[in-house]
């Protein structure tokens, strides 16, 4: 994984003490609060219901043991004992104080993190595929391209007060696990003609009021040119994208707005010009830069293993509580006798994407062990050990039960993404965490869940849609009607390569209600599925929305 | 208005300033012209005109507004060489981002200047940042650089 050198960690370090002076020229009003505002976002610091919110970033998801470590001491001695891990990759402290956050961020420098751009009218964190240099259905690992884009990004002169937040994802194979359809800027991974590797650019996609899935605005870039093509289409965006309405001002509005061909025009024309930019005398071309940085990212030097371990084998032969989480919560590696594991941080009952800081440690101390001292965060709010030896699996569970990590839900009924909602941010409408923990008791059954197979619940405390309920398989929407809280719910949503944005199934319902329909639908669901195989979305598509409408709003309680 | 000079070159207040559309009409010969840009200005049309033009003034309606930063940089794309002034209430914060999209100079009201603490505020030099890693040399006004 990428390496803070002596270049980036002075960095971080000038930044943090021009943050220092920020903070003390806003309380001697050399700053006003207007101008302040710009600048702490962009230092990740948000301001919530009950407290300040630091967001620092996990670029593009990757972390080592020692950087998790040194999270769990920050939500020790700065916040309440945990963290939130979020839909884009971070981390959240919910219960910062502005005046101990210099420190936070020195601390946090010490071990290559930072909170650089995490909120703010800028280029947020690059989010990429959470299996990226693991699975083996990779094109190639995104992380190197999703590295220089960091780069490049941060504190890019010209796009720090854009019309509003951007956000960038980069997927390294077609299985599209970074959600590439629903950001401002998608890059996917294919081979060109001659076999070589370059990105699909996807453009306007994105959730909140309006959920627009992006559309492809040019099939092939090649890799030297990205950077160019994407200075073009921010360059259009921060020049024409509105300022007048806040609520239209993010990049898929432009594009509905003025019409893809139009927009593509204008973007290829400065394209042509960027690029006279970067091949300049004075660049270090972005190959030589993406040459560099790969180097970081070779594949470990992990040794073959049989494809099938006979010790896991005679432990889930033993154990059905391993049997089920070997299953449910491992992937395919690239290397023969190897797996990738999510542990999963949605406990039914307990707020899902949350760890506590011994959490935080032990998973740290796991990593070490078994996982070349690296984890993932990934999309869905779960870690993940990306390098384990499938013969490592029985002991890595047992650790994990006794830390109250081996919930083996990793994309079932219970692995519910959710928004903090009202119960700590300040633009929600309704709570998102107890809908969440009541569903998850519903089906908290271990095999009752596996039974029901893959089933992505996503809720959103409102229409912002931080809890990507768009592109849930069941979207759950915490809206409030005349001061009570009302959840609607959508309907066949999808945020893989067969993208899709839900379908409203009807009224909002009272918050009671809501465990019982679900309740109601999955029985549906399962009624109406060819097999075991076809997952809820896939019925959904196959029979249509009656059953499940009908399922949802008849049959409730008089 | 004050003008903080950020790239050194010396400042100096053109007689008049004059609007794009004034540009198509004959100019004297050997006139440096100083031309004033809205936000919105599409600085395409401007190019046969640039060679002439000593000083460009481009407005930024509020800090928060980041348009003149795509334009400075455009310009600079063009070739444009003479002096470009950002002209608005831009905070000190800002130098960075001015000086690398190309700016050498920026003016702002008296009283915006004296409660940011005055000239002084704004003469920090900022760190390069890792945008600026894949340059061999830090762009400058005479430099066409990415």
């Amino acid at each position: 994984m990428y390496r803070y050198d002596a270049f980036d960690a002075d960095y971080l370090s000038a930044r943090n003490a021009e943050f220092r002076t920020q903070v003390a020229r806003r309380i001697d009003g050399r700053l006003t609060e207007d101008e302040f505002k710009p600048l702490r976002l962009q230092n990740g610091l948000y301001l919530q219901l009950h407290a300040y919110m630091l967001r620092v970033a996990i670029p593009y998801g990757t972390l080592s043991a020692d950087q998790m470590r040194v999270l769990a001491e920050v939500a020790d001695r700065w916040d309440k004992g945990y963290g939130h891990f979020t839909t884009r990759q971070n981390i959240q402290f919910n219960w910062v104080r502005l005046a101990d956050t210099p420190d936070i961020l020195d601390r946090l420098a010490e071990a290559g993190l930072h909170a650089i751009q995490t909120s703010g009218n800028c280029i947020r964190n690059v989010t990429a595929d959470h299996f990226a240099g693991a699975a083996a259905d990779e094109i190639e690992d995104p992380r190197p391209l999703a590295e220089l884009i960091r780069q490049w990004s941060t504190a890019h002169p010209e796009f720090l007060f854009l019309p509003r937040k951007f956000k960038i994802a980069v997927s390294g194979t077609p299985a599209d696990r970074a959600v590439t359809m629903a950001h401002d800027i998608g890059l996917r991974a294919l081979r060109g003609p001659g076999r070589e590797v370059g990105y699909a650019v996807i453009l306007g996609g994105g959730m909140g009021r309006t959920p627009m899935l992006g559309k492809v605005v040019r099939d092939f870039v090649p890799k030297a040119d990205l950077l160019a093509y994407l200075e073009a289409i921010l360059a259009v965006y921060n020049l024409h994208g509105r300022r007048d309405n806040k609520y239209k001002a993010r990049i898929k509005i432009l594009v509905h707005e003025t019409g893809l061909e139009a927009l593509k025009a204008e973007i290829e024309a400065e394209f042509a010009r960027r690029k006279r930019l970067f091949d300049g005398p004075e660049v270090v071309p972005a190959e030589d830069e993406l040459t560099r940085i790969a180097a970081y990212f070779a594949p470990p030097a992990l040794t073959d293993r049989p494809e099938v371990s006979a010790i896991e084998a005679r432990a889930r032969a033993a154990d059905p509580a391993f049997a089920l989480w070997a299953e449910v919560n491992t992937h395919p590696h690239r290397t023969p006798g190897h797996a990738i594991v999510t542990v999963s941080l949605k406990v039914p009952g307990e707020a899902p994407g949350d760890a506590t800081s011994a959490q935080m440690r032990a998973l740290a101390d796991l990593a070490d062990r078994y996982s070349l001292g690296e984890l993932r965060i990934s999309h869905l709010q779960n870690v993940i050990l990306p390098h384990v030896a499938r013969d490592d699996l029985p002991a890595l569970h047992a650790a994990l039960v006794r830390h109250g990590l081996a919930t083996a839900n990793a994309g079932l009924i219970t692995d519910i993404i959710a928004c903090p909602g009202l119960d700590y941010c300040a633009l929600a409408t309704a709570r998102s965490i107890p809908v969440a923990q009541d569903i998850a008791r519903r089906f908290a059954e271990p095999q009752k869940a596996r039974a029901i197979g893959a089933f992505e619940i996503k809720i959103s405390g409102c229409i912002n849609a931080c809890g990507h309920h768009h592109v849930g398989h069941v979207g759950i929407l915490g809206l409030e009607k005349a001061g009570v809280e009302s959840y609607q719910i959508t309907l066949g949503g999808d945020p893989g390569p067969a993208a899709a944005v839900g379908e409203r199934a009807g009224p909002g319902l009272a918050a009671e209600e809501v465990g019982p329909a679900m309740e109601r639908l999955v029985a549906a669901y399962l009624a109406h599925r060819a097999g075991p195989a076809e997952r809820f979305v896939d019925t959904y598509r196959r029979v249509g929305a009656e059953p499940f409408r009908h399922a949802i709003y008849h049959g409730k309680a008089a | 208005m004050p003008v903080i000079s950020l790239s050194g070159r010396p400042v100096s207040d053109p007689v008049a300033f004059i609007r794009p559309e004034a540009l198509s009409a004959p100019l004297p010969e050997a006139a440096a012209v100083a031309l004033d840009l809205d936000a919105t200005v599409d600085v395409a049309a401007l190019s046969p005109y640039l060679s002439r033009v000593a000083l460009i003034r481009v407005a930024f309606p509020g800090f928060a507004d980041g348009r003149g930063f795509s334009l400075a940089r455009r310009l600079r794309a063009m070739g444009y060489r003479g002096r470009i002034r950002a002209h608005g209430p831009l905070i000190p914060d800002q130098r960075a981002a001015l000086e690398g999209c190309g700016f050498d100079e920026v003016e702002l009201a008296a009283v915006v200047l004296d409660r940011q603490g005055g000239a002084a505020a704004w003469s920090a030099r900022p760190a390069r940042s890792p945008f600026d890693r894949r340059r061999q040399r830090p762009a400058s006004s005479r430099a066409t650089a990415a």
